[in-house]
């Protein structure tokens, strides 16, 4: 996983919690969809967390300090509904704790109290710890081996706290699959909860469709519509599935 | 300046006189209409090459001397912008083709483009006299295309005068034909024109749509060179109520906006199974291609590609889409379409050269499901038989479903180009827009003013889905209003 800190300045100042930016890189780049884990308006920096993946990430990832990005585009998406609900839990797995932090931040500047649960297979790949901890009230970590936090998976993490108090609000953003886990999780417990949409995209501006997602019966277009949905109407499987297209078997 | 070109466009001009007098009009009519030079079917669906190639100066010239040069040519009333049809035919008549080209441009800022994807055959050319004799009408979109590319490949490509900089500042949403021809008559006024694009490439559907093989991206390339020449500033991944907003452009300085977004969102048609894999919208698989260059191995972007391909829809885009997956491989490509090929929307060129590359048509057909494997990739398609009824408010026949009658087909792809919808991100972030029910931005129909004072729009963001040329026309009309306006000051 690697951060980068991207020169910006319009996008660093227009950008809110839940955006995010389309980045290509080079003349036969694709182009792939990156939410926008901070910002810096005074240095008109953006933050971007990505993990190496598929061919695109990968070169992102090796961008060194200096190089340039051929093509950034922003911010893109609605973004998240900020207000003050009560108790938030924010679930994050994956690369889906960067773009949590500006979530978790706005979330707890809107005066809630805020619960963070961050999940990874082991105690390396657990990020941002020390930032959720200074914009939240707890965090609790969840590990699969057990080498850091709690052992189990992101689910547990977020039971426990519905178990033991009132909750308002889930918001979760990481793999589709954990994601899919932890809306039936919440569902379970009737808690609303947000799910930011990681599909396929292409010009990330509501030209295309190759984004699309079914919610609540509906097609909706994630990079316009979203990329934030009531996370109890998305249908996962579909989305999984398509998430699958390019996989070639 | 203008009192002398006026006199060079009119037909009383000797020359014109002279050049009339040369031919009896039955000669004029009793050659046949020039054929179109193209690359041979076979050859040209597996690749991306230009399949027209143009006519030749000698072709040219007698195919312009078929023109009667009318007292009141009905032509131009069929042309939206009203390009001196005979004025520039008479001149490639003569042989002097810069002249030609001159003419041409007086009208259209784009005379390449317009050449090639205009649809002549429901324009200037329907009107033309030689229908009424039952004869083929003069080839006036081949002349037009002639005139512009030889004065390209001339290499005196004139960069237009412009007025000297009167420091009034202009921004331009979108790059498509509407957006650079604003762009270039703002120019020439002597504004400072500043075009934003949301993508990373200038050109709108020019780019990104209208494939390679019938409209070469160099092309369009050459025009925004020329717009970039005459001091108009490019801005590429910027988007207008995302990256700056109404607010911003204004405190930015600038007097005046044209928005020019065009219709970039797609519809379905919202049947069981459209989101699986391989149904994609024509947008999604044109703009891989074209834009991404998908095709090329070298590209990261990749695109599904099937061996039997079907295309929904009817419509230029859908043929474009269609004569795509041909060269991409697929070995059925089908036109699926719920009206008959009289009712079809598509140019009447792009229809033929589907046909001899191989496409199939399957008319009177309608998509009510697709179906897809253990994987959720598309594998067959349900159709519906349609029957011809009374004719709807668009005058075409409408397509009524024949009870009981439902065929099943084998697909890998699917491709659905039954319509795009103007992007509601414009109106959604400028506050107090209007827009029309349909989500189109609501214009005066002269002045194409809308309810914001300083902003103008035009182009298919306020007529949904229609061509390049009314786009180009509605950009030519929005800057001489804008200009009236700033002028006077109202
Ligand atoms: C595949 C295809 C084939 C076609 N074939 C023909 C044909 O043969 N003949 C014909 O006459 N017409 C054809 N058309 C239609 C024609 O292309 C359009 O009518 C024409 O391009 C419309 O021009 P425009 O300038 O309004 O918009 P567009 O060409 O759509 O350009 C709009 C531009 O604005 C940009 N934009 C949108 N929103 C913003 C924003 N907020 N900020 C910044 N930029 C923004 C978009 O990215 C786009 O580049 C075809 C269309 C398609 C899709
Ligand atoms: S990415 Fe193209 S419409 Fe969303």
């Amino acid at each position: 996983m690697v951060k980068l800190e991207v020169e910006a300045p319009l996008i660093a100042r227009s950008r809110k919690a839940g955006h995010f930016v389309i980045v290509k890189l080079g003349e036969k780049g694709e182009r792939i969809p990156l939410t926008i884990a901070g910002a810096d308006t005074e240095k008109g920096i953006i933050t971007l967390v990505i993990q190496a993946v598929g061919n695109s990430s990968r070169k992102i990832c090796g961008l060194n300090e200096g190089d340039v990005i051929t093509d950034l585009v922003g911010p893109l998406g609605q973004a998240t509904h900020v207000s003050k609900v009560g108790t938030v839990v924010c679930a994050g797995g994956g690369v889906g704790v960067a773009p949590l932090l500006p979530i978790v931040e706005a979330f707890h500047q809107a005066g809630n109290r805020v619960i963070v649960v961050l999940a990874a297979r082991s105690k390396e790949l657990i990020i941002l710890e020390e930032q959720m901890r200074a914009s939240s009230d707890e965090v609790v970590i969840m590990t699969d081996d057990g080498s850091y936090g709690t052992k189990g998976l992101v689910t547990d993490g977020v039971e426990s706290i519905l178990i033991r108090e009132k909750t308002d609000l889930c918001v979760t953003i990481g793999p589709a699959v954990m994601m899919k886990f932890v809306s039936a999780l919440t569902m379970k417990y009737k808690i609303p909860t947000v799910a930011s949409l990681n599909t396929i995209m292409v010009d990330g501006t509501g030209m295309c469709g190759a984004c699309r997602v079914t919610v609540g019966g509906k097609t909706r277009f994630v990079c316009v519509d979203g990329p934030e949905f009531d996370a109890h109407q998305v249908d996962f499987d579909e989305m999984l599935m398509r998430l699958g297209a390019y996989n070639t078997k | 300046m203008a009192t002398d070109h006026k006199n060079t466009l009119s037909r009383d001009e000797l020359w014109r006189v002279e050049l009339r007098k040369a031919k009896k009009n039955k000669e004029r009519t009793d050659i046949p209409r020039v054929r179109m030079n193209e690359l041979d079917a076979a050859y040209r669906s597996r690749n991306n090459e230009e399949v027209n190639l143009g006519l030749t100066g000698a072709q040219a010239r007698l195919e312009a001397s078929r023109c009667l040069d009318c007292p009141s040519p009905s032509c131009i009333t069929g042309c939206p912008v009203g390009v001196q049809i005979p004025a520039f035919i008479k001149y490639i008549e003569t042989g002097r083709f810069l002249d030609a080209a001159k003419t041409l441009k007086e009208t259209s800022a784009l005379p390449a483009v317009c050449g090639r994807v205009c649809p002549q055959e429901k324009q200037c050319e329907a009107q033309c006299i030689h229908l009424k004799m039952k004869k083929e009408p003069v080839a006036i979109g081949y002349l037009e295309r002639f005139a512009a590319d030889y004065e390209r490949e001339s290499g005196q490509m004139s960069v237009p005068t412009v007025a000297s900089p009167n420091g009034t500042r202009i921004a331009v949403i979108g790059s498509g034909p509407a957006g650079l021809s604003f762009a270039g008559d703002m120019a020439k006024r002597g504004y400072e024109v500043t075009v934003f694009e949301a993508l990373h490439e200038i050109g709108g559907v020019l780019k990104y749509g209208i494939p390679e093989f019938r409209l070469p991206n160099r092309i369009v390339d050459v025009e925004i060179d020329i717009l970039s020449r005459m001091g108009v500033t490019f801005v590429n991944n910027c988007i207008i109520g995302k990256t700056l907003t109404y607010e911003d452009l204004r405190a930015d300085g600038f007097k005046g906006i044209f928005a020019a977004g065009g219709a970039g969102l797609p519809n379905f048609m919202n049947i069981p199974g459209e989101n699986l894999i391989g149904v994609m919208s024509s947008n999604e698989y044109l703009t891989r291609v074209n834009l991404m260059d998908a095709a090329n191995p070298e590209s990261d972007t990749p695109v599904l590609t099937g061996r039997r391909v079907a295309v929904i829809g009817g419509g230029n885009t859908a043929m474009d889409s269609v004569r795509t997956a041909r060269r991409l491989g697929a070995e059925r490509a089908i036109i699926v379409y719920r009206r008959s090929q009289e009712e079809m929307p598509a140019r009447l060129e792009e229809v033929k050269h589907a046909r001899e590359e191989g496409v199939e048509f399957l008319t009177l057909h309608n998509p009510i499901e697709y179906l897809g494997d253990d994987k959720g990739r598309v594998r067959q398609m349900r159709l519906q038989k349609m029957a011809l009824g009374e004719p709807d408010a668009s005058g075409r026949r409408r397509p009524v479903v024949i009870e009981g009658e439902i065929e099943t087909i084998d697909v890998d792809a699917v491709i659905v180009s039954v319509g795009v919808s103007p992007n509601p991100l414009i109106p959604g972030t400028f506050s107090g827009l209007e827009v029309t029910p349909r989500g189109a931005v609501a214009v005066d129909e002269t002045t194409l003013r809308t309810a914001l004072p300083d902003v103008y729009a035009g182009g298919d963001i306020v007529r949904g889905g229609a061509t390049v040329i009314l786009a180009m026309g509605d950009g030519r009309r929005a800057a001489a209003a804008m200009d009236a306006a700033i002028k006077t000051n109202v």
